[in-house]
């Protein structure tokens, strides 16, 4: 009888044990969690914020976070004291252009790595591969002087063509292709299928989730892109949202509600593509993880 | 008879594979010969030379190693390659959040998506609106950080006053590396530990369980060896992005100062190549930078086998 208690009691202060454990990670989890959260809340905050507030403590203490009336007029200024809509629209405009082109050329050239045979093939591939560890900084003068010579410094073509060809997507999409059963391709050959239609009508289908992941990391990429547009981009008509953001900030150095409500719609396209994609996301950073 | 005939004009199908496979190839090709592979040569033909584009005619002088040889007499530019290293102080830090937050979320959880996403959000957002952002949170007056150190001060009666983070040369470097592991500490890395953690074996642990081996020890014994290859792996991939990083939040948030102590590598470059227009010399740091990416590389490459990494 004895014993049978002191079973009931050890498994009692497993149970409380595991509990307390539980809860422990869960305050652990949750308190990364707000400090992770809390600069974006300050963010939201501030660009709601009546300027004043911005420079002086608020009693009681919460109103440093909540402000004591919502000035929403805060969007709309920063929206006009620097050509806001144009910005986006540049943004917009030159980023769908990289990521398209970006994605499109490295699925052609992948399919003819993944799938194809001709002579050179494999060195062409190395060379790919070997330019993968170049830093950016290496191509970045001579293209420069290349552009300047064509006269093409301040132009969209500048901003938008020099990134569109990647060895990185052309390697990412080659491996997924890789990892398709040829059989299908092989019975559309047979059929007389051409090798675009195979790649058009057979591949490209089968890799949608690799396509998706691919031009979610691309554009989002290409959207927070900042040194090479300000490098080639001189008038402010032209520029995109990271370097017109750089410029709002030279200007209106201590208008902080403006500037946080300018932040904050920089980034509302990026959290919106992150939140209804991230399992795009995660599947994309698992697969660059696994070696081969 | 009618076979040979049609052989005779009609191409056989290794020739027409070729040419699809070489016309598939052709847009990114012209790009990467147009934007990458020759741009590395000119690169390096640069690095030898003396540029002048403003004046009239364009000089392009050969001047042997006098870049290499200036460099490596160039006080800022040792100073700014000391710069880059402090900041990737960094990594480990952010690697060992990565990990433990990995840990902490590898135990079965409700709402795992969930806290996945919010710890990604810095990673997701990094950028100029951030570095704006972090711009006001270090504000040595009304900045949310030192609001909050004053309010610790007056709670424990201390007279306790943060620091002008970005103007003072001893807290420039602190701020962004503590700016960097918000940045980075949920992101990529975390995931990578998530996915790798998963991978370990079940009977590994219930073997050390019968063993008597406590949690602490389960994790040094099992869990440690086990993803050390992702450790490795996120510790060289970091290393790399670090020689390279540095620029857009110094160009926001300090302007690569005070007195030039957040001014990293990259930014050094871009000085040189865009404010200066001293671009033979630019062109020379840029290869010491590929220098020392490429002896990262060579180490990984050890390690792993030729794989390439991507993110």
């Amino acid at each position: 009888m004895e014993k049978l208690v002191d079973v009931k009691k050890l498994v009692r202060e497993a149970k409380q044990r595991n509990f307390a454990k539980k809860t422990g990670t869960y305050l652990f989890v949750i308190a990364g969690a707000i400090s992770m959260l809390a600069p974006f809340l300050w963010m939201i905050s501030t660009s709601l914020k009546p300027l004043g507030e911005v420079f002086s403590y608020q009693k009681p203490w919460w109103h440093d976070w909540i402000p004591t009336s919502f000035v929403w007029k805060n969007y709309v200024q920063a929206w006009n004291v620097v050509p806001f809509a144009r910005f986006y629209l540049n943004s917009i405009f030159v980023c769908a252009a990289t990521t398209f082109g970006q994605v499109a050329t490295s699925a052609l050239a992948a399919y003819a790595f993944a799938r194809l045979r001709f002579p050179g093939r494999d060195k062409i591939f190395f060379a790919y591969l070997a330019t993968m560890m170049i830093p950016g900084a290496v191509t970045m003068i001579p293209v420069f002087i290349l552009l300047q010579q064509l006269g093409w410094i301040d132009t969209y073509k500048a901003v938008i063509l020099p990134p569109l060809f990647t060895a990185y997507g052309t390697f990412m999409l080659r491996q997924f292709f890789l990892t398709l059963p040829k059989d299908l391709e092989d019975a559309a050959k047979m059929d007389g299928c051409s090798y675009f239609g195979i790649f058009w009508r057979i591949l490209l289908p089968l890799s949608k989730p690799a396509l998706a992941t691919l031009t979610t990391f691309t554009f989002m990429g290409n959207w927070m892109s900042f040194m090479w547009p300000l490098v080639v981009l001189n008038s402010h008509e032209k520029f995109t949202l990271p370097v017109g953001l750089a410029y709002f900030q030279s200007l209106h150095h201590t208008d902080w509600t403006l500037l946080m409500a300018g932040s904050l719609m920089m980034i509302l396209p990026i959290l919106l593509i992150f939140i209804f994609n991230q399992r795009y996301f995660v599947e994309g950073i698992r697969l660059s993880g696994i070696k081969g | 008879m009618l076979a040979s005939i049609r052989n005779r004009f009609q191409l056989r199908d290794s020739t027409k594979e070729a040419i699809a496979g070489y016309g598939f190839l052709l847009p990114n090709l012209i790009g990467f010969l147009l934007f990458t592979s020759l741009p590395v040569l000119a690169s390096l033909a640069l690095s030898f030379m003396q540029v002048d584009l403003i004046a009239y005619p364009k000089v392009f002088e050969i001047v042997g190693l006098e870049n290499f040889r200036r460099l490596f007499s160039d006080p800022y530019f040792w100073k700014y390659c000391w710069n880059t290293v402090v900041l990737m102080l960094a990594i480990p830090f952010s690697i060992a959040g990565s990990l433990i937050l990995a840990l902490a979320l590898n135990q079965r959880l409700k709402g795992v998506v969930f806290y996945r996403t919010i710890y990604f959000l810095p990673t997701i957002c990094s950028g100029v609106a951030i570095y704006v952002l972090w711009r006001l949170i270090y504000n040595p007056d009304f900045g949310v950080l030192n609001t909050l150190i004053a309010k610790l001060g007056l709670l424990l009666h201390l007279p306790l006053e943060g620091p002008n983070w970005l103007q003072d040369e001893a807290w420039a470097k602190p701020a962004l590396i503590m700016m960097a592991v918000w940045q980075t500490v949920g992101g990529y890395n975390m995931i990578l530990y998530l996915a790798a953690l998963q991978g370990v074996p079940r009977d590994l642990y219930e073997a050390a369980e019968i063993d008597g081996a406590s949690s602490w020890q389960k994790f040094w014994a099992v869990t440690w060896p086990q993803i050390s290859p992702t450790t490795f792996f996120i510790a060289t991939m970091s290393i790399i992005g670090g020689f390279q990083g540095g620029f857009d939040q110094a160009y926001i948030m300090t302007g690569g100062g005070p007195n030039g102590a957040t001014t990293t590598i990259i930014y050094y470059i871009f000085n040189n190549f865009y404010e200066w227009q001293r671009m033979g010399y630019a062109a020379a740091i840029s290869w010491i930078l590929f220098i020392a990416i490429f002896v990262i590389t060579l180490i990984k490459w050890r390690a792993f086998g030729r794989t390439v990494h991507y993110y």
